[in-house]
């Protein structure tokens, strides 16, 4: 089996642009990413830097401007319907706000049922069957199945969620910040039980999240985007502890630790300005709000380039020839 | 840091219920701490545990049918749980300045934010409309709006949530006062703009020498704020210490488990994450006992039958727990 089982090719989406004038938003753009049999990708970055409208192309729930999705050697967003219905298998979703995405007209047992129905999958006995197996599987009673949504705390209500996408047996789950709304104690529930999960049947995952603790605590490899592009990507403790693009960098100082004899408030780093609008096309999109900022940034895109092992950045500080003559 | 700063607010035996009398809940059932001036005091809990009720309590905000059954909240030598409404209403906003989590629901969509801020000058002193629109802009200039002047103009939704934030901000020192709760102030932000809040708030408490009641479940947030700490579980303080004491030698099997669970950068990543098993208790229900006891790792028989207090371990360091206390031979108060 070969070891990549997704890739992403040169994934791009803009939307229009509200009131006239103004130019698209490029929501995601170039985006180039393969994920691992067996790995976490973690995918951080603030609101509105394009991580949630990445995770809707990928699952192909939203039609992209250019670029493809491969799962397994095979084009998914390119293939018939047909085809496209039995990937779909493969490769589930879990939302942030659990509760709204189940049906609150079904039971619990319906809804975690539901994606083997519209595949036409098993009989009504059997289906019902695989929910309850599921439901004891992420810590539920199987008596839960004839309960409904409302009747189920937020963590709860996860679990369903995380058992509906494991219905169909997919080898990746991309999780949408799936713990972000959840209280401390509850989160590491959650995030314990995504990674047993994992250990038991070999999933890949893409775990999309704002918040670097989480993601530096359960993933792999990180990806950094910002406004719309990967700007850093690498394995987690690279990024995390030697950043080599000073947005992963000021992301990184301005989260408090939980400890106050290694950070108070004095040291959390301030970062100027804020990550929205829409960047100059050719200059790199943090150049406004960096503090290293020099002579090209301005005038041209930094590209991702090696700079460790299976670690990259786009920043032109890691680039020698771009730094020549500047001091 | 001395140990007898000045106390600005102290609540003794708070004790809020939401609900009717026999389906209702006692969500605050006997809390009690004070707020000391200049300083910073965190109150951290999970969803549910009675901190945001806390909070309105603390202002007499509590929607019928949930109501104050008990306690007291002294500030300056008045107990507020004994004001009538027009004289509560001289003291929020002017004696005691909040911060809601959600800056766009507290805030009028209606009007622009100078008027918004100006409302609160005007409801509080004795100054001009013009006086109040112009204290406005300062106010915005000193919360770190950028071109207060032309902004004041601006309606909420002109705001970035930050920014909305800032507004809120500059309300809830408008009339400079000694008290300020800011409930979740940075939960719904990124962490970037979250850093900026969070110093913001520092500064302006240190420059008016103000108490800050900060709450939060976010313990990196309380990390860096906090100078004193209250951990709440369903409805009660289970232990307060200052913030290096309840990092370093928690005490409470709650406040260690809760500790166990953060997932922040400064982690250690081989560390396997340690849930606590459980959920909390139904407040709805008879509490028998300790409330922490179904989930506690450390749970003994009496814990089940006996209700803990807080007492102190020493100056810096209360607790909650019948374990830590029997360990270090502390005796019950004779009459519990």
């Amino acid at each position: 089996m070969p070891e990549t089982l997704l890739e992403i090719r040169d994934l791009a989406k803009s939307f229009p642009a509200r009131g006239k004038g103004n130019a698209a938003v490029q929501a995601v753009a170039d985006v180039r990413l393969t994920l691992k049999r067996g790995e976490t990708l973690g995918l951080v970055g603030e609101s509105g830097c394009g991580k949630s409208s990445l995770s809707r192309l990928i699952l192909s729930l939203m039609e992209p401007d250019s670029g493809t999705v491969v799962i397994d050697g095979e084009d998914f967003l390119g293939a018939s319907v047909q085809r496209k219905r039995l990937m779909r298998r493969r490769i589930q979703i879990v939302f942030q706000d659990a509760l709204s995405s189940l049906n609150p007209r079904m039971t619990v047992g319906m809804n975690i049922a539901e994606p083997m129905r519209l595949q036409g999958l098993g009989s009504a006995r059997e289906r019902d069957g695989e929910a309850r197996r599921l439901l004891d599987l992420v810590g539920l009673r199987a008596s839960d199945a004839e309960r409904y949504p409302h009747e189920f705390s937020g963590g709860q209500c996860q679990r369903i969620a995380i058992a509906r996408a494991l219905v169909l047996k997919p080898d990746i789950i991309v999780f949408d910040e799936a713990v972000s709304a959840l209280d401390v104690s509850i989160r590491a529930q959650i995030l314990r039980l995504i990674l047993d999960l994992q250990t038991e049947f070999g999933l890949s995952y893409i775990f999309i999240s704002h918040d670097l603790g989480v993601v530096r605590r359960i993933c792999d490899r990180i990806a950094v985007m910002y406004l719309g592009r990967i700007v850093e990507i690498g394995p987690a403790q690279p990024v995390c502890e030697a950043p080599r693009h000073p947005y992963t960098e000021a992301l990184l100082r301005a989260i408090p630790i939980a400890d106050p004899r290694r950070m108070r408030v004095e040291e959390l780093g301030l970062i100027q300005g804020d990550g929205f609008g829409s960047p100059k096309p050719e200059a790199c999109a943090f150049e406004p709000r960096c503090p290293h900022r020099f002579a090209p940034c301005s005038v041209k895109r930094p590209t991702l380039i090696p700079v460790g092992d299976h670690h990259e950045a786009a920043c032109f500080l890691n680039d020698r020839s771009q730094r020549k003559g500047d001091s | 840091m001395t140990p007898d700063a000045e106390i600005a607010l102290a609540v003794s035996d708070l004790r809020t219920r939401f609900g009717g009398d026999r389906s209702g809940a006692t969500v605050v059932d006997g809390v009690s701490f004070s707020l000391k001036r200049g300083r910073t005091t965190a109150l951290v809990g999970e969803s549910g545990s009675g901190k945001s009720a806390t909070a309105l309590s603390l202002l007499r905000l509590i929607d019928a049918p949930g109501r104050i059954i008990g306690g007291e909240i002294r500030l300056g030598g008045e107990n507020l749980l004994s004001l009538d409404e027009t004289e509560m209403e001289a003291v929020r906003g002017a004696k005691i300045g909040m911060i809601f989590q959600d800056p766009l629901t507290s805030l009028n969509p209606a009007l622009t934010i100078g008027k918004q801020i100006a409302e609160v000058l005007l409801a509080h002193k004795d100054v001009s409309r013009a006086e109040a629109e112009a204290r406005a802009v300062e106010l915005l200039t000193h919360v770190g709006v950028a071109n207060a002047a032309l902004r004041v103009n601006d309606y909420p939704h002109h705001f970035s949530g930050g920014m909305r934030q800032r507004v809120l901000i500059a309300m809830a020192i408008s009339c400079s006062p000694q008290i300020i709760i800011a409930d979740e102030p940075t939960t719904a932000l990124d962490v970037t703009i979250q850093a900026k809040i969070l110093r913001l708030l520092h500064d302006l408490q240190q420059e008016m020498r103000a108490s800050l009641l900060l709450i939060t479940h976010d313990l990196g947030v309380v990390a860096a704020m906090a100078d004193e700490v209250l951990v709440m579980y369903a409805g009660r303080i289970v232990e307060r210490a200052d913030v290096d004491t309840l990092f370093h030698a928690p005490q409470h099997p709650y406040t260690k488990a809760l500790l166990a669970c953060v997932t922040d950068i400064g982690g250690d990543r081989s560390v396997p994450l340690e849930p606590i098993l459980g959920t909390a208790p139904d407040l709805k229900q008879q509490q028998v006992g300790c409330r922490f006891a179904p989930r506690c790792p450390a749970v003994q028989d009496f814990c089940r039958r006996e209700d803990p207090c807080l007492m102190a371990l020493s100056d810096r360091q209360e607790v909650a727990c019948l374990v830590v206390q029997r360990e270090r031979n502390l005796m019950a108060p004779a009459d519990a």
